[in-house]
């Protein structure tokens, strides 16, 4: 938006223009075809992300929404003291790390395995390929309503083939159970269920990525190792795996912010239930539930800051390698 | 996996341990050769396994569901939760049909909107040199990396102060901003592969910035913009927490994303959720083959013409 109001820089000529002729005009026309763009992003995303900075200073309900004027605005810190100091606010904060780390490491994991398994033509490679993105292409709620249908204590084919042929005493809760005894451990049933969709729904990206990437792996490496004896699990290790280290990295970075503030999938399979409320669920509560737009800006606030510290975190690290 | 190297370029310095491979070795490759078929079956299970699921469940009677869940494989067609997904409420379906018009108003609006937009803008990254591009070009990271759920509590406040809930062009609105950065990105790479000698060239006999991008810059950039618009319409018809924020009272106006996941909450029998999730993949389905056909056919035009 600035870029509308600053006058063009000068002696940032280009190349063989006639000095301020082309570059000026370069300049306003680059501005004017931009501007949308700009317009639009800065009232949709950049203003109500102030908007959010400020509210969270606020006590505010949504019934008040209608009467506030800016002189009802003062700035309290409650917000921050009432969602740092509740219990719920720590474990939803361990859920969406567990959750982000799992769903993380395991579509990458996934991936990896897919595209290295495809790596050689077969017949109906192609076909393979294709399927592969099904989990990908198929519409969140689509993927979400199915996956529910199929885990369903009543009519769902995961409980029933488990009681018919797994001898289940009784149907398993995937989308419900906080907690569930298999061979003396508890495990998280509804939040492995989560964890498992978002993989399941995100890996055909780590693979499409890995296969752009194993393509470039230059082949004569490879064979020349293979020459020199070196078996195909060492290949593997000391020659593709190194070629992928950019491509993973770039994905652990893409999955683990995108996962962090994953709403769609965990709200659509257990609404939060059963040990899967996470922060980006938790915010959503906050202002639909409980109808206070004072935390659920601050709980959005401390969402984004996070985020960010992970960012400029990732940022150095990546510095320092390309230093090193 | 393991054929003769012979003439590989390395092969001059004679390697006489190929020649017997250990024990070792020979387990290691068969192992591998197993896990590869493993890997590949397990694919396939998985990622067709449901969808294939929800279409049978979803051609078939309800009671035969409830009978036995194990046995997916229908014995007997029945279409009809098709239309009683897709029908009007007034005539006992649930709706769906209005819905996907909804959704295509939508999804088709944000769509046009996106690369109108993000052309233009695209076009001045890349080919124009004017204060404040750096700003422009790192904007989009800004917006990507902005959780929606922390957007969603001022946008929900302003549109309800502004009156906007309820309305499907505040949903156009926010999906445009949250896809014309992605947008702009993406058709930047496809920007700098068209040489800046046909623009020179357009230039001298005469044409003028917007001419030039109509004429010159879009077709020869158009696979690209179809992949674009394909993957703004996926975001846009897709697209839940929004749409369940500002329409979830207004039953007329709900998108695709947000009538389905509503109907779960009813007592919606099984096969029309089913079939309701099916219709709602279609079109999707179908724009990615109509797109990678275009997309083939462009880049094939241009290597008939050289």
């Amino acid at each position: 938006m600035t870029a509308l109001s600053t006058p063009p820089a000068p002696g940032r000529a280009p190349r063989g223009a006639r000095p301020g002729g082309r570059a000026r005009q370069e300049d306003i026309q680059g501005r004017l075809l931009v501007s949308p763009t700009v317009v639009v992003v800065g009232l949709v995303v950049l203003l109500p992300f102030l908007a959010v900075v400020v509210l969270a200073f606020q006590d505010l309900r949504l019934i008040d929404i209608p009467r506030i004027t800016p002189a009802d605005l003062e700035v309290t810190f409650d917000n921050f003291a009432t969602v740092l100091s509740s219990a719920g606010f720590w474990t939803a904060l361990r859920t969406t790390v567990v959750y982000a780390t799992a769903t993380t490491l395991g579509a990458i994991v996934a991936g990896v395995a897919v595209a290295l398994a495809l790596r050689r033509p077969f017949p109906g490679r192609g076909l393979v390929r294709g399927l592969v993105l099904v989990p990908y292409v198929l519409p969140v709620v689509a993927a979400a309503t199915i996956w529910r249908t199929s885990l369903d204590t009543q009519y769902g084919v995961v409980n029933a083939f488990g009681r018919q042929v797994l001898g289940w005493e009784a149907p398993l809760a995937f989308l419900s159970s906080a907690g569930h005894e298999i061979g003396g451990v508890t495990v998280p049933l509804a939040l492995t269920t989560v964890i498992a969709f978002e993989i399941w729904k995100t890996f055909p990206l780590a693979f499409l990525f890995v296969t752009a990437r194993l393509q470039a792996v230059p082949g004569d490496l490879e064979e020349a190792a293979s020459i020199d004896g070196a078996s195909a699990l060492q290949r593997f290790w000391y020659i593709v795996l190194p070629q992928l280290r950019g491509v993973v990295a770039l994905l652990i970075v893409l999955r683990f912010l995108w996962s962090f503030q994953s709403f769609n999938d965990i709200y659509l399979l257990t609404g939060g239930a059963g040990g899967t409320e996470v922060l980006a669920v938790r915010v959503y509560e906050e202002l639909i539930t409980r109808a206070n737009i004072g935390t659920a800006s601050a709980l959005g606030l401390v969402m984004t800051v996070l985020l960010s510290v992970l960012l400029v975190l990732y940022v150095r690290m990546a510095r320092k390698e390309q230093s090193a | 996996m393991t054929t003769t190297r012979e003439r590989a370029p390395g092969a001059a310095r004679p390697a006489p341990a190929r020649l017997r491979p250990s024990v070792g070795d020979v387990i290691e490759r068969r192992g591998l050769a197993v896990l590869r078929v493993l890997v590949i079956a397990a694919t396939v299970l998985v990622s067709a396994g449901p969808l294939l699921y929800g279409v049978l469940l979803s051609v078939q009677p309800l009671s035969n569901v409830i009978a036995d869940p194990l046995d997916v494989i229908p014995d007997a067609f029945d279409f009809s939760a098709y239309p009683t997904a897709l029908g009007a409420e007034e005539d006992g379906g649930f709706g769906l049909g209005r819905f996907m018009r909804n959704s295509l108003w939508v999804a088709l609006g944000t769509t046009a909107l996106a690369i109108a937009f993000s052309v233009l803008g695209a076009y001045a990254a890349v080919r124009l040199r004017f204060f404040g591009r750096e700003t422009v070009n790192g904007m989009f990271l800004g917006v990507y990396l902005l959780p929606g759920i922390v957007l969603a509590v001022p946008l929900f406040v302003l549109m309800s102060r502004i009156g906007l809930t309820g309305s499907l062009f505040g949903l156009v609105l926010i999906y445009l901003a949250q896809t014309v950065p992605v947008a702009l990105y993406m058709l930047r790479n496809y920007f700098i592969a068209v040489p800046a000698s046909v623009e020179e060239a357009a230039m001298i006999d005469g044409c003028n910035r917007m001419q030039l991008i109509v004429r010159v810059v879009l077709p020869m950039a158009m696979p690209g913009i179809v992949a674009t618009g394909l993957y703004v319409f996926m975001i846009a018809w897709n697209e839940y927490l929004f749409a369940l924020l500002f329409l979830v009272q207004d039953r007329e106006r709900w998108t695709v994303a947000l009538g389905i996941a509503q109907l779960t909450e009813f007592s919606v029998p099984a096969t029309v959720l089913m079939a309701g999730s099916i219709a709602i993949t279609v079109p999707i389905v179908a724009g990615f083959f109509l797109a990678q056909r275009m997309l083939i056919s462009g880049l094939t035009v241009g290597a008939e013409k050289g």
